[in-house]
């Protein structure tokens, strides 16, 4: 049975508070079926508030957030990856079969898919050491491999190559692309210019919790709208 | 320092005859404790895990009650599990009074807030390193018990540890409800302080230095078939 499209994502005035202080908000903005979305921004400006919220693992103090299907359901067929790995204290096979797992899927099946992708990602030799001893690079693709490994609609991606060195940014991209071409939508967080140049299909450019520009990706970067993403392009300091 | 050479020799000589009094309270206070153990820790584990993921009205008084509770003095509790058991009480019909079972039900009251809130403070810890990834892969709350459970299961090892540490030397409670009777409720610890009271006190000290070998050996035995600091770090 074909299952219905999750997405279009429909957000309206959804904004996220904490006490008195707005941390977004109030932002309307649509998630088109497919695309690769980069979340732009200085740090702080809201990125990882603003994925945490469409991923659901924000309350919404204001406005809406409509999948097209019931929210039990949209969360089942999305995945997230933090910018800081979390690693499970198990095997890191065990990591990736951890998602089907969880929902039901034969023990022998999960571990037969997880180390299909453990090979995916160029983990395979890493199976069975304890998920937490492997390097940063190691725990983002792993990361990586167990977010895609339940093929989610959609995947939420929070300044993932954040804390990595030139060649594992690099194979992290390739995978994320490799997703994206095999149909997953992408919505990555980033402040690195030069990845969201290399990936952006479209662009979300947040400042101070707020959606200032939305726009196709080379129409972004060659000529943004507004002061604050001018300067940001520019690589100038914004606060 | 005599007698504690003393007390050396005896220990020695006891464990190497196999002295049949020895065995038997010995093996009457592992029974004990280890049943005590068992009880708290399938009551406390999930208790203490519960609490960590579960937010709830008056979480921190229950929060601290616990902790308190883990000071609970053990001949309070002895006291209250007597009157509770005793003809007179409400559980009388029973006729626990006085039977290795009274002395796990006293022993069970005083391990389990250790074990529950040691298990608490260990499980918060994982709670908070999991917590994103286990809402963001959408668990059920039992899920993530189950989870918490199973990757923090060597720190809610330590916890069943500290409870059985508390357990096998414990004295004060199981003297009450248990009496001290020779071939019935007698464990090394009640054994200590008779044999204190009559003044033998190279025995005494020879059935606490066995008291002690045994508490280290259950320990040794259970991180041996666990593979505690063996597979990886943990």
């Amino acid at each position: 049975m074909v299952e219905p499209p999750i997405l279009p994502l429909i957000v309206k005035n959804a904004s996220v508070r904490r006490g008195r202080k707005v941390l977004i908000g109030p932002v309307t903005l649509t998630l088109a079926p497919t695309g690769l979305t980069v979340i732009m921004g200085p740090n702080g400006a809201g990125k990882s508030t603003l994925l945490r919220l469409l991923h659901g693992m924000e309350r919404v103090s204001g406005g809406s957030i409509h999948w097209q299907v019931s929210e039990p359901e949209a969360r089942k067929r999305q995945s997230f990856v933090f910018q800081t790995p979390i690693m499970m204290r198990r095997k890191a096979i065990d990591n990736v079969a951890y998602p089907l797992l969880v929902h039901g899927v034969d023990r022998r099946l999960a571990r037969q898919k997880a180390i299909d992708w453990l090979d995916r990602v160029g983990l395979s030799d890493s199976a069975d050491k304890q998920a937490p001893v492997l390097s940063g690079g190691e725990r983002q693709k792993l990361a990586l491999a167990r977010a895609l490994i339940r093929d989610p609609d959609i995947l939420f991606l929070d300044e993932p190559c954040a804390n990595l060195d030139g060649r594992a940014t690099r194979e992290l991209e390739d995978l994320v692309l490799a997703a994206y071409e095999n149909g997953t939508r992408i919505v990555m967080a980033t402040h690195d210019i030069g990845q969201a140049r290399r990936l952006a299909r479209d662009v979300l450019f947040i400042y101070r919790g707020k959606v200032h520009e939305a726009a196709l990706a080379p129409l972004f970067f060659s000529d943004p709208q507004t002061r604050e993403a001018r300067a940001f392009v520019r690589g100038d300091i914004v606060e | 320092m005599n007698e504690i050479l003393e007390g050396l020799r005896q220990a020695a000589y006891l464990v190497f005859s196999l002295d049949r009094d020895l065995m038997e309270i010995s093996l009457m206070s592992l029974r004990v404790t280890l049943t005590a153990v068992a009880a708290a820790s399938l009551i406390g584990l999930p208790l203490g895990c519960w609490m960590a993921v579960r937010r709830f009205r008056y979480r921190r008084f229950v929060i601290a009650t616990l902790n308190a509770l883990m000071g609970l003095p053990p001949v309070v509790v002895g006291l209250i599990v007597y009157l509770m058991l005793s003809r007179s009480g409400p559980f009388g019909v029973f006729g626990l009074l006085f039977t290795p079972t009274s002395m796990i039900i006293a022993q069970v009251i005083i391990l389990t807030p250790l074990v529950a809130s040691i298990a608490h403070q260990a499980i918060r810890e994982l709670w908070a390193e999991y917590h994103d990834l286990l809402i963001s892969v959408n668990t059920s709350r039992n899920q993530r018990i189950a989870t918490l459970l199973w990757d923090g299961r060597r720190a809610l090892l330590t916890a069943s540890l500290a409870g059985f540490g508390r357990g096998i030397g414990e004295v004060g409670a199981i003297m009450i409800v248990g009496g001290n009777i020779d071939h019935a409720t007698r464990v090394l610890t009640t054994a200590i302080a008779l044999e204190t009271g009559k003044g033998n006190f190279s025995l005494a000290l020879a059935l606490g230095f066995i008291l002690i070998g045994l508490a280290v050996l259950v320990n040794l035995i259970i991180h041996s078939l666990s593979k505690t600091e063996v597979s990886g770090r943990w």
